[in-house]
């Protein structure tokens, strides 16, 4: 049956290919339960056929007893102690981890922020969670306007995000890849586009990673003064931080761009970042992502778009 | 013997009736034969339409510019590309053949050094397919 699903859903984001051991638990709960009530219905399809033959009396009390009250309870009860069996092996949420996450949620984009573990400032970043395989993360929910769910398919249920409160999360992947996951509770008109995508590495590449990701933004070299000039004098500075570029503006209202770069997607997975992406994105976010709160570009020309562009691609 | 029966007339109708009739179908005739006077678009040698349009959707074209048939290609940033083959220039100011496509999609600011349009580092095979597909757009 699992390889029957296996050909149809893209395994990125399928809770029908669990990575971690949270979600193999729901995806074995999920399969029980399915296979538990196609037998029950093929059950009842067979009874209410051989009830339309004509002819033999039954003895109603036998049925209505038997197998309307004592099966049905012997089966729900088996199914009951099962499922709060299995459910009861789901990670416990817990902070004695290793690797802690803050992950706030808002519309529409995840704010994701790490502890720097050489003690500098905190590690910010956007729509984009790195894991080490095979090791429990924490991850601390909390939303910024509206509720939000956090949901990976691949590694785990869903946790809501609910302003003013924060929900704890343990979190493991067991193979190394990258899992999509998907704003799970509406909020408002891009709900649908307020993804985030789970990479497992192994602990030294995420260790690398982490450590890169700590640094400021590079300097960019010879050609990159006009495009970190236009990012301040565009005023992408009062929403975004570049770390490095734009310390001591209080800025947090739009993602962390320190190292937009290094993102596998643009605007929560609405772009694939290529050359090109982040241009598009500047110019006119609306006609990707109708009504984010960022504003296309007014006034700036071609060249300078493209300046701008290329020195937010090399920030990786 | 009865009388001779008048000869049944071909056309039921009358001769001006008829003329009128005749007329109006020469006209139709000539209209529809009419197409829309532009030129054939030109050919890509070695360019295949249809892996040019899932080439557009993977380089994220649509980012910037409405394109026919290119899922998610809504953008606004840039010209929309309807009809690109009965187009007369590319970019505003070469005549549209297929070199000069390819050389400004493959590297637009060396063509023009004020574009917002950046270079997305097509190959020169892709190049190709999407330049097909393109000039395949009426």
């Amino acid at each position: 049956m699992i390889s029957i699903a296996a050909a149809a859903a893209p395994a990125s984001q399928s809770a029908l290919h669990p990575a971690g051991p949270d979600a193999a638990i729901i995806a074995q709960l999920g399969w029980v339960l399915f296979g538990g009530g196609a037998l029950v219905f093929v059950g009842v399809m067979a009874v209410c056929a051989l009830s339309l033959r004509k002819g033999r009396p039954v003895r109603p009390l036998v049925w209505i007893a038997g197998a309307g009250v004592l099966l049905p309870l012997a089966a729900l009860s088996a199914l009951l102690v099962f499922g709060v069996w299995n459910s009861a092996e789901l990670i416990r949420p817990s902070s004695q981890h290793a690797v802690k996450i803050s992950v706030v949620a808002r519309m529409w984009w995840w704010e994701v922020r790490y502890t720097d573990p050489a003690g500098g400032g905190d590690i910010v970043l956007a729509n984009e969670i790195h894991l080490p395989v095979g090791q429990p993360v924490y991850l601390g929910l909390s939303s910024g306007d509206v509720i939000h769910s956090f949901w990976v398919p691949a590694l785990a249920g869903k946790v809501d995000t609910v302003p003013g409160r924060l929900h704890g999360m343990t979190l493991q992947a067991d193979r190394a890849g990258v899992y999509r996951a998907q704003c799970a509770e509406y909020c408002g008109e891009q709900h649908a586009r307020m993804a985030l995508h789970v990479v497992a590495q192994p602990p030294d590449e995420f260790q690398a990673w982490l450590a890169a990701q700590a640094r400021p933004a590079r300097g960019g070299g010879a050609g990159a003064g006009q495009g970190r000039r236009a990012f301040i004098e565009q005023r992408c500075v009062a929403c975004h931080t570049i770390r490095g570029v734009s310390d001591g503006v209080a800025a947090g209202l739009g993602p962390d761009l320190t190292h937009v770069g290094s993102r596998l997607y643009l605007g929560a997975g609405a772009l694939r970042n290529q050359p090109g992406a982040l241009a598009a994105w500047i110019a006119d976010p609306h006609s990707v992502k109708p009504g984010v709160r960022m504003p296309a570009s007014a006034d700036m020309d071609g060249a300078t778009l493209r300046a701008l562009a290329a020195y937010l691609e090399q920030l990786k | 013997m009865p009388p001779l029966a008048r000869p049944v007339p071909i056309c039921p109708l009358r001769a001006r009736s008829c003329a009128a009739v005749l007329l109006c179908a020469g006209v139709l005739a000539v209209l529809v034969g009419c197409d829309e006077d532009r030129p054939a678009p030109p050919a890509v040698v070695g360019g295949d339409a249809a892996r040019g349009r899932l080439l557009l959707a993977q380089y994220q074209c649509g980012s910037c510019h409405q394109i026919p048939g290119v899922e998610g290609a809504r953008g606004m940033t840039g010209p929309a590309l309807d009809g690109f083959g009965g187009r007369s220039y590319v970019a505003g100011f070469m005549p549209n053949y297929p070199d000069a496509l390819m050389r400004w999609i493959v590297d637009p600011p060396a063509v023009k050094p004020g574009t917002a349009m950046p270079a997305m580092g097509v190959s020169a095979e892709d190049v190709r397919h999407m330049a097909a597909y393109l000039y395949a757009l009426k």
